[in-house]
């Protein structure tokens, strides 16, 4: 019997060792370039992030152009399981052995942040769009690391600041325990008491593994707060919107959720998603160059909309591209800082998130929207989901430069 | 002193009937483990899988054939069950000769390709499915909370279904002919009886059990492939607390731990998903079979 349980225990112990498997083994070429899409492939941010990613990295080596230039680019992809160390040892074994020099999207800030660390000592690029947490262009940025699509600074300002403005002034956080959660729980805390709010409490949830939130949720009601802050994402804050429901939190209490994006809102459906508020950068009904940009990837997404993570992928291949072109091939493989200020000397300009510009910390620059969630009768067809409610400018919608404490800016 | 004891406990009841909930899906979960073990040495792993896969058939049958909930809760068991005996025939039934390694990898990388599988068609963040309208509208006020419908009838199926389980095993002739064949199995195939039909029954009784339990979580949390992977390590660390192939020890040790669960959930949550496993370790050294296994 004792063999039985052992047998067993070492099964279960080596679940996580399997998928982390090398993929490919190639030998570093002069006159290409490659781009490694490494992210969540099977796991909770899969949907958002994940295959799409890589649809839409394979969109922008398209656009791009640079083939006719005769630039070769190859792009590859992994899954890093939402753990950091498989991340990291992914990223080491794409730079030191198959010659890759940019990665890109990076789900999962704690993976996002030892990506981040590989990046700079390898001297190679990090393009982040699937990441939260705005410690990448704050107190830990680097010269290597561009944060393309969002973080928890934008989501806590703007989804964050309009519960508070709308009366919200006491707030129960439910944080996946980990950096995104963390970074996100104190920069909302940040607005919050500025505006003069006040947190009650906080209960930090397991991630990844979770599925059950009613205990937490629980607490939330107790608490007595006006509002229920869902620091978490993905499969997580589905479970949790869901199970709130189910418990009858929001007839009391405003749930805010402060990362949610449309495959989030796809699965849970407008019946229980109707009227929850929220930010993103993108929506694939935007506008004419949004429209058109989703068009041209759906495709290639199963017929599924992109995400704005997915989206912030092909804006951030395509400008990387561009500059990596302008360059030319062996300037840009020679040093990834040295393209990465090129990058951002260069204004940005594409379909997903039109003009835009990357300052001295590594901070894409573009608006975000604050969106509110159709309710079904409202919907015209699939994925028609959101009111737009107030877009906050370029300027104002990112961390000031001299608050995040980046050493790159000089103050 | 006396009024921040009263104050845990206002704190705690409402935990306690919520790992109650929780409990009810690991009992049902190790409840087919239990019984796969005990009759067929096997350890399934791909018991998450078939539990995912329950879920994934009712909503199937509401969205492609529109069958409702109860009729999902009969006939997604059934589905899975027969996918079960599949499985066992061509498959599992041609390693009973071997060491159990074989079993666990081959149950394993079947639970890795569906769950792959299912991926690959439905994405992972999950479908919607709501529970059915009788059990739907406000929650229930029970003084020191608000619990939903739904979970009360998740609870008391759970433990309707654990005590017929029991008493088929225990009190039934087809039970007896059952553990004889644990215990004996030509023997009892001498006297007549179809031993190898009855492993596969049994083995497809485990997997319709684990079946039955997605139908009851489709509702609850969302229908996606990883959902009984995420189950599927506590559900184990429940079997084997409890003892492996005690069908008694699997139920008691599943509504424990999920009582254990949520109120590490108000004393220090980040530990929530951890503790399973510290008192399984303590276990493991104080009673290596288990708190209700033979050694």
């Amino acid at each position: 019997m004792t063999i039985d349980r052992r047998t067993l225990l070492g099964g279960a112990a080596a679940v996580p060792v399997l998928g982390a498997l090398p993929w490919r083994s190639a030998r570093a070429q002069a006159n290409t370039l490659r781009l490694g899409v490494l992210t969540d492939m099977s796991g909770t941010y899969r949907d958002g992030s994940g295959p799409g990613s890589v649809a839409a990295v394979r969109q922008a080596v398209q656009d791009s152009g640079v083939a006719g230039r005769g630039i070769n680019v190859e792009v590859l992809q992994g899954d890093h399981q939402n753990k950091p160390d498989v991340a990291s040892t992914i990223a080491r074994q794409w730079i030191d052995r198959d010659g890759v020099d940019v990665i890109i999207d990076v789900a999962t800030s704690s993976c996002a942040l030892a990506v981040h660390g590989v990046v700079k000592e390898k001297n190679r690029i990090m393009l982040n769009s699937t990441g939260a947490t705005a410690d990448l262009t704050g107190s830990v940025c680097n010269p290597n690391t561009i944060h393309w699509t969002y973080d928890t600074w934008m989501l806590a300002n703007s989804t964050g600041g309009a519960m508070v403005k709308a009366g919200g002034d006491s707030w129960f956080f439910i944080t996946a325990d980990y950096a995104f959660g963390h970074a996100l729980e104190r920069d909302t805390s940040d607005v919050i008491k500025k505006a003069g709010g006040r947190v009650i409490g906080s209960v930090r949830h397991p991630f990844p593994g979770t599925t059950d939130f009613s205990s937490f949720l629980l607490q939330a009601q107790q608490s007595r707060a006006k509002v229920v802050g869902l620091a978490n994402a993905g499969v997580d804050t589905i479970n949790s919107v869901k199970q709130a429901a189910e418990f009858g939190l929001p007839r009391r209490q405003k749930l805010a959720v402060l990362l949610m994006i449309i495959s989030d809102v796809h699965s849970l459906g407008l019946q229980t998603a109707q009227g929850l508020v929220l930010s993103e950068t993108f929506y694939w009904d935007l506008n004419d160059r949004t429209r058109a940009f989703a068009n041209k990837v759906k495709g290639a997404m199963g017929g599924a909309m992109p995400s704005m993570w997915q989206a912030g992928c092909y804006s951030a291949a395509l400008h990387y591209l561009k500059a990596a072109a302008e360059m030319g091939v062996a300037q840009a493989k020679a040093s990834g800082a040295e393209t990465v200020t090129r990058m951002k000397a260069m204004p940005t300009d594409d379909d997903v998130f039109g003009p835009g510009s990357i300052r001295a910390d590594g901070r894409k620059i573009h608006p975000s929207y604050l969106f509110e969630v159709k309710a079904p009768g409202e919907s015209k067809g699939p994925w028609d989901y959101y009111k737009l409610v107030r877009t906050t400018p370029a300027e104002e919608a990112w961390r000031p430069l001299n608050e995040g404490g980046c050493s790159l800016v000089r103050t | 002193m006396l009024e921040e004891l009263l104050f845990q406990l206002e704190m705690s009841a409402p935990q306690i009937v919520l790992g109650l909930v929780n409990g009810a899906f690991y009992a049902l979960l190790s409840l087919g483990l239990a019984v796969i073990f005990g009759m067929l040495n096997v350890i399934n792993f791909a018991h998450g899988a078939q539990f995912m896969m329950g879920a994934f058939v009712a909503w199937m049958l509401l969205n492609w054939l529109g069958i409702p909930y109860w009729g999902a809760l009969v006939l997604s068991p059934l589905i899975v069950g027969a996918f079960g005996v599949v499985l066992e025939r061509t498959m599992i039934s041609r390693l009973y000769k071997l060491d159990h390694l074989y079993g666990l990898l081959l149950t394993f990388g079947l639970a890795l390709i569906i769950e792959g599988v299912f991926r690959n068609q439905f994405g992972s963040s999950g479908l919607p499915y709501s529970p059915p309208a009788a059990l739907t509208g406000a929650p229930i006020d029970l003084g020191f909370m608000m619990l939903p419908k739904y979970r009360v009838w998740v609870v008391v199926a759970a433990m309707v279904i654990c005590l017929a389980t029991w008493l088929v095993i225990e009190k039934t002739r087809l039970g007896a002919y059952l553990r004889a064949a644990t215990e004996n199995a030509p023997l009892v195939q001498a006297f007549g009886v179809n031993v190898p039909r009855m492993i596969t029954l049994t083995y497809a009784a485990g997997v319709a059990l684990a079946a039955l339990a997605g139908v009851l979580a489709a509702p609850i949390y969302s229908v996606n492939p990883g959902m009984g992977s995420s189950f599927i390590i506590t559900v184990f660390a429940v079997v084997v607390i409890g003892g492996m192939g005690s069908i008694l020890g699997s139920v008691i040790t599943g509504f424990g731990l999920g009582l254990v669960e949520g109120l590490t959930k108000v004393v220090y949550p980040e530990a929530s998903a951890t503790v399973i496993f510290v008192i399984m370790a303590i276990v493991l050294l104080a009673r290596p079979a288990g708190l209700f296994g033979r050694a």
